[in-house]
């Protein structure tokens, strides 16, 4: 019978409907905006944001499989960032040969790409292993320790890390040769110049937009495996989760590790966008800046993550910092005094803190449940209220 | 005894026999940070009052907690400036405005507490988990915006009023100050004691706190109480943020993150939800806050108070003096 209501409905339609149209618009801005965006302002500022506002659609992806699957709620997702940055900082640039290793090592992106990927998900795992047990609440206190101690140990260990003075000077990506082909490089066949990032934000951009499809990909087909439905099982009610036989503590480890091994990819792809990290990118207000992106764009579901990080950024990165220039502006142009526009100007700037702040508030009195929340689960609470209905209409007939 | 019972107790062991070492090898320096830490440890603990009660009455973790600590220095501050306060020496003024501005800036606290509840939390209270921690984290934005607004982002002078009156005893310095932070301290936890144990409005917390349904059946008006409870907390945290004033002399609008963090770490330690715990919770952190400063250098300060925030977490989950509870 449950068959039947859900092809009446068309429930899978219409799941797949909503998420199709998010990605193809997203698909198509994706492609159009960096043309337009150098079209109308002549320059690769913009592509540049995009690329960084790209960085945390990554980490939203990735603390979305953590708390929005699995229901665990991760405080200290920056540490795994800074994890997967230092760890291709470190071994892509001249920093370790001044430390006491006296080596500098040059290894190639593509391959730290992977290292920071799995340096940062056996960080999750070591941190998951003994406190994974925990009770969740605990759990974030535990991820919010961890958060504010790793910032601070690379810090600590400047001899290593450089501390305060950060890691600058980082290797920037260059295609391999077997695919740019044999005409380019130093070989004899050479036609072209070795393709290199060299800061160039167009190149960083299509890779952010590469490894973000793949990401959404791979974090869909996780959501309708075994194991994505284990993760939910455990997100309702762990008790009955772990009395249908699922191995909570793994299945928690699994989220966990994977949820970090995301946030290890895009702080290796920070640092060599940036090239240069500082252990100040990784604060308690990153963790927390990701955390919002993924509530705010509605937990569990994939693409209002996506659409919840990108709002967000814009609120944060560029909205709010350029109210005061935005101020300034209008007020030249509505013919007030030079002095009155500063005064008006600062007082913008001032009030930073107080507007982010309202936005969080405002938001989340408005829709607690996020800007698109998982429509699965809205179709199951309304899917139960079908069924308790055609039970009456049954019990009607019959009588 | 279990395995991580053990382990928490050598943990405990050897952080006793390493410190017991120092306080025979240099037993005036060891004195000397000791009070120090206990200065620090009880304006922690007031603050991490406020933590426990909230977590313990809703479960949610109240960011702006910690600010609601800073602002009431920021008003404390502003208020003094209204009386002819001297900063050389002690008068009788000083003596008034004290006595007039301590209660004064805690009732101040409390109310705005009350609000921040009424609008950020009471809404969502049947809302997702997560909702309430944001907006917790958006007040907590909030207030540092109005802080920032005040006083823009340089440090505030707070009137130094106390007395200056000072000794030394066997080499070890302390000041009124300094006893001055204890009393205030003790004494504020006497009461909440007292209030919580004695009284039917305390004993509504309580009841609300372990269920609140039965507590709604036995008609207990729950947003009343819940409210009163953020009242309470935030006396505590306006007095905490008087104190810090009155013995640092300088507030910043940022202090109350790191600050709040680490006083929520000390909720933690003790038991979070459990009141004894918390303040007793917060003069440990205050002390092996000082003794890391010390003995292994301030830059480790943040490592050791959170890595024992994790280590607390792992072998004794419910803290210092949490009960077991067993999962629902």
């Amino acid at each position: 019978m449950s068959t039947s209501v859900f092809t009446r409905l068309h429930l899978r339609d219409r799941i797949r409907d909503r998420d199709t149209a998010v990605y193809s618009i997203l698909l198509i801005l994706a492609l159009v905006f960096p043309m337009a965006s150098i079209y109308a302002t002549d320059g690769t500022a913009l592509v540049s944001q995009a690329t960084r506002a790209g960085t945390f659609v990554l980490l939203a992806i990735g603390l979305n499989v953590v708390v929005g699957f699995a229901g665990l709620l991760d405080l200290g997702y920056a540490a795994f960032y800074a994890i997967g940055a230092y760890s291709y900082a470190l071994f892509a640039s001249t920093q370790l040969a001044s430390s006491p290793a006296h080596h500098a090592f040059h290894l190639p992106f593509w391959l730290m790409l992977f290292v920071a990927l799995f340096v940062a998900a056996a960080a999750g795992a070591v941190l998951g292993f003994p406190t994974l047990r925990l009770r969740g609440d605990y759990l974030a206190i535990v991820t919010l320790g961890f958060g504010e101690i790793v910032p601070q140990l690379f810090y600590n260990f400047d001899q290593w890390t450089g501390g305060i003075n950060a890691v600058g000077g980082i290797d920037q990506p260059t295609l391999p040769a077997w695919i740019q082909g044999p005409w380019s490089g130093d070989g004899p066949f050479q036609v072209v110049r070795n393709f290199n990032f060299g800061g160039d934000p167009v190149a960083f951009y299509v890779l952010i937009c590469i490894l973000i499809a793949a990401a959404i990909i791979l974090v869909n087909n996780l959501y309708r495996s075994r194991l994505g439905r284990a993760w939910m099982a455990i997100r309702e009610d762990e008790v009955a989760a772990a009395a249908m036989g699922i191995n909570t503590v793994t299945t928690k480890l699994l989220a966990f590790g994977i949820g970090a091994s995301f946030s290890g990819f895009a702080g290796a792809f920070y640092g060599a966008n940036v090239s240069l990290v500082s252990p100040d990118s990784f604060l308690f207000i990153v963790s927390i800046t990701v955390l919002v992106m993924v509530v705010l764009g509605g937990m569990g579901n994939i693409s209002g993550v996506i659409i919840g990080a990108l709002v967000l950024y814009y609120v944060v990165y560029y909205l709010i910092p350029g109210l005061p220039e935005n101020v300034r502006s209008l007020a030249n142009s509505i013919g007030l005094s030079s002095e009155t526009t500063r005064s008006l100007a600062d007082a913008t700037q001032h009030l930073n803190y107080i507007i982010y702040g309202g936005i969080l508030v405002a938001m989340m009195l408005l829709r607690p449940q996020g800007l698109l929340p998982s429509r699965v689960r809205e179709q199951e609470l309304k899917h139960a209220a079908v069924q308790e209905e055609e039970a009456a209409v049954e019990m009607e007939h019959a009588t | 005894m279990s395995l991580p019972d053990f382990g928490f107790y050598v943990l405990c062991a050897t952080a006793i026999v390493l410190l017991a070492a120092q306080a025979v090898i240099h037993p005036g320096e060891f004195v000397q940070v000791f009070i120090f830490g206990l200065t620090q440890g009880s304006i922690y603990a007031l603050v991490a009052l406020g933590y426990t009660m909230v977590y313990g009455i809703i479960e949610l973790i109240n960011f702006a907690h910690g600010d609601v600590f800073t602002l009431g220095a920021y008003v404390g501050s502003a208020i003094l400036g209204f009386f002819a306060i001297s900063e050389g020496g002690f008068t009788t003024v000083n003596l008034i405005a004290l006595l007039l501005v301590f209660p004064a800036v805690m009732l101040v606290m409390g109310g705005i507490n009350v609000a921040i509840e009424r609008v950020a939390y009471r809404p969502l209270r049947n809302a997702p988990r997560l909702a309430p921690l944001i907006t917790a984290i958006g007040m907590s934005f909030f207030l540092e915006g109005v802080m920032f607004l005040w006083h823009g982002p340089a440090t505030v002078h707070f009137p130094d009023i106390l007395p200056k009156a000072a000794t030394t005893v066997a080499g070890v310095f302390f000041g009124f100050k300094d006893v001055f932070v204890v009393v205030v301290a003790a004494i504020l936890v006497a009461l909440l004691a007292i209030f919580i144990n004695r009284t039917k409005l305390g004993k509504a917390m309580r009841a609300t706190a372990q269920d609140r349904d039965a507590a709604q059946l036995m008609g207990i008006d729950i947003n009343r109480t819940i409210a009163a409870t953020f009242f309470i907390g935030a006396l505590l945290a306006g007095a905490g943020g008087m104190i810090w004033g009155l013995y640092y002399n300088t507030v910043y609008y940022q202090l109350g993150f790191r600050s709040g963090l680490i006083a929520f770490t000390a909720a933690v330690f003790g038991g979070i939800g459990n009141i004894p715990g918390a303040a007793l919770g917060g003069l440990i952190i205050g002390l092996i806050a000082a003794f890391s400063d010390s003995y292994i250098g301030s830059k480790w300060t943040q490592v050791v108070v959170f890595g024992i925030l994790i280590g607390v977490l792992v072998f004794r989950p419910t803290g210092l003096l949490g009960m077991r509870v067993p999962e629902k």
